[in-house]
């Protein structure tokens, strides 16, 4: 399982550019599921299990695309002016390398802040592809790049670029593989553009109108020196969502989840993030409502080029989910 | 997709008549959420070529132009009639109103600004200290809209009323080579559909929105995008161009858009990512046909009716095209004729190659 992870974290594809990662999930899902599809917006939609009278339609959303930057400018000494596709913090930014969806490759820089304490803004960083006009510079404005850096197994744990959410997205795949038989419609989503504001997972939603939604995301922990207030680390099973930024979940979609884990003996932590958000709150918006919450795989250092995550959380994860998933639903 | 040029081509022009329909429609009082004075001339232009059309319940009009057979993709044209402005909300007698802003307004630009308020259009100003009474600390800070007022004067005090809607009192002009006037953002839009449906291309169902609400949250395209469901859409729509020069001679990095380098052609901004094969489609045809294009630098600021658009339904492959333009969203806004010319020309002729092939496959 961590040459698929480490297969799917070292595929470039920022928000909109997701293409060469869903065909590598297209490859992965479709021996596993019944019927697969693109929608317009590039969410590939998969099926698995016809439902029965007392089965729900779920739907389980991971997102394919990751952080990244898109050429602005390119200045007549060929360094590209850059923004965001999706949060890039700039503190976690300069020094660091990006490859272009093209092929090639830079690193970034900055402007000298004008005193050592000031914080800078994208607007005064560049990428610097090695080139010294605009004429020989290998990019132009609308290119795109993902930061670049390699997998690295540090055994129990595990470091990448684009953890978030290639790890939800790997989680989701060995679920539907492992997964033998469900009582329900069970739609694995790879939704797009979740990084610019959950827009895949709000048209996916529309698409396949499900009874009950979850996210297959990551979230921030507490358990590093002075790291922001919250109970989740790493290590100590998956995270249930309770609410976010953008969302409260169901209370019996989160009682269902907690169950679940109690019965199968699957270790839990219950996940209140205090920013941001998942594709559940584009699920829970959907058409009149959808009972919907997560499924969190706790990660360190997000939205910077080394993610971390813990490789028991992962197995937990599928576990959690495989068990759900086995048998009926019932909210209550 | 390629492109190649067709033998004949004539896309359509911006002559006198259509620089008289902008300044009827820059003129025209329109802040979101009262776009009606603009819907009667919407209407007016359109209604002899229409196939039908209807105001939905937010007010935006949607139109249908059916091309030459049954079968033939589905495009939606979005262009917002609103503009932002001001609403009164406070009589405190003798002609002077408190007020809000409606859409995005720098607090700094409305000063001493003359407006013009309700129906009637009664003049007003938005009242401010004259410089002989200011302090020198006063005339560093910004005022807030608070303590300033809508002065209609003691005569027209019962003219005006809470609730009623102000706009920049601008007259549109020519000068040369320039168009200057309020509300160009989107009025320029407007004009150039009313133009697209006049002259619609017979190898599309051609499904124009004038929409509402846009200043306020992209509101109106919503409900337009979903009752619509088209196969895709383009958004008209007009763009700031920061491109004067910086002021120690460095390189201009962040001008969003430039004057008459041509229609500015979107791939990034806060609401959308639009399809890349929408931008191929524009791009290509402004190359096959040598339009002057340019691409709006892409970033995380500006949204267009796209965003509202692209997010209905299962999803709806959307992108937008503006005329650059100086100083929008204050009382006297910039274009050039030749990018006008030259985005209609682009949009005429790309949607005049559009095929069912156009969105074969998958998005990338």
């Amino acid at each position: 399982m961590k040459s698929l992870i480490q297969k799917l974290v070292e595929i470039p594809g920022p928000s909109g550019y997701e293409s060469q990662v869903r065909e590598a999930v297209k490859d992965e899902v479709e021996p596993y599921v019944d019927e697969m599809q693109v929608d317009p917006l590039g969410n590939l939609i998969t099926r698995k299990g016809s439902g029965g009278d007392k089965g729900l339609k779920v739907m389980l959303s991971a997102h394919l695309d990751e952080i990244g930057v898109m050429v602005s400018h390119v200045d007549k000494n060929g360094f590209a002016r850059f923004t965001q596709l999706g949060t890039v913090f700039p503190r976690n930014t300069a020094g660091g390398r990006v490859r272009f969806l093209n092929g090639a490759h830079g690193v970034i820089g900055m402007e000298v802040p004008p005193s050592r304490s000031a914080v800078t803004t994208l607007n005064k960083m560049y990428i610097d592809l090695g080139v010294t006009s605009k004429k020989d510079c290998p990019v132009k404005v609308g290119d795109v790049a993902a930061f670049e850096r390699t997998f690295q197994d540090l055994g129990k744990r595990m470091v990448s670029k684009a953890m978030d959410d290639r790890i939800g997205v790997a989680v989701l795949i060995e679920t539907l593989k492992a997964l033998k038989s469900t009582p329900h419609q069970v739609f694995g989503v790879f939704s797009v553009q979740e990084e610019v504001g959950v827009r895949g997972a709000t048209t996916a939603a529309f698409g396949v109108n499900p009874d009950l939604g979850l996210a297959i995301d990551t979230t921030g922990v507490g358990d590093t020196p002075k790291s922001p207030r919250s109970d989740l680390a790493l290590g100590k099973g998956p995270a249930i969502k309770i609410k976010d930024f953008g969302m409260i979940s169901d209370p019996r979609v989160v009682a269902w989840i907690e169950a679940g884990a109690k019965r199968a003996k699957i270790p839990y932590q219950l996940d209140i993030l205090i920013g941001g958000s998942t594709d559940a709150r584009a699920i829970q918006l959907s058409r009149a409502g959808v009972p919907s919450s997560g499924i969190s795989i706790p990660s360190r250092y997000i939205h910077s080029p080394s993610e971390m995550v813990d490789f028991d959380d992962v197995k937990n994860t599928i576990k959690l989910l495989v068990h759900l998933l086995s048998r009926p639903i019932k909210l209550q | 997709m390629s492109i190649t040029k067709k033998k004949s081509w004539n896309p359509p022009k911006i002559g006198r008549a259509q620089i008289s329909s902008l300044e009827k429609l820059s003129e025209a009082s329109g802040v979101s959420g009262n776009e009606d004075a603009v819907r009667k001339i919407v209407i007016d232009e359109i209604k002899a070529y229409a196939d039908e059309y209807e105001i939905d319940a937010l007010g935006n009009v949607l139109v249908t132009k059916r091309g030459s057979k049954k079968n033939l993709p589905r495009v939606m044209l979005a262009a917002h009639m609103d503009e932002v402005g001001f609403m009164l909300v406070h009589d405190e007698g003798e002609g002077l109103f408190r007020f809000d802003i409606v859409g995005g307004i720098d607090r700094r630009q409305i000063i001493s600004k003359p407006v013009w308020v309700g129906k009637k259009r009664i003049p007003g100003v938005i009242a401010g200290k004259p410089i002989h009474l200011t302090t020198p600390k006063e005339r560093s800070n910004v005022i807030s809209v608070d303590t300033m007022r809508i002065d209609l004067g003691p005569g027209n005090s019962k003219k005006g009323k809470s609730g009623d809607w102000a706009t920049f009192a601008t007259k549109f002009m020519r000068q040369g080579q320039t168009l200057r006037g309020k509300a160009l953002d989107d009025r320029v839009g407007v004009a150039s559909l009313i133009e697209l449906l006049k002259n619609a291309p017979p190898n599309i169902h051609l499904l124009a929105a004038f929409t509402v609400q846009e200043e306020v949250g992209l509101r109106g395209a919503k409900v337009a995008g979903y009752a619509i469901n088209p196969d895709m859409a383009i958004v008209l729509e007009c763009t700031p161009a920061l491109d004067m020069p910086t002021w120690d001679g460095s390189e201009n990095t962040l001008y969003r858009t430039k004057l008459n380098q041509g229609p500015a052609i979107y791939i990034a901004d806060r609401a959308t990512l639009p399809d890349p094969r929408l931008v191929r489609l524009l791009q290509e045809t402004a190359e096959a046909y040598d339009i002057p294009y340019q691409l709006r630098q892409p970033g995380v600021v500006g949204g267009t009716d796209a965003g509202a658009i692209h997010l209905q339904r299962s999803g709806i492959p959307s992108i937008s095209i503006s005329v650059p333009a100086r100083y929008l969203h204050t009382p006297a806004s910039l274009i050039r004729l030749a990018d006008w010319r030259n985005t209609l020309a682009l949009v005429h002729t790309a949607l005049s190659h559009i095929t069912p092939n156009t969105l074969k496959g998958e998005r990338q």
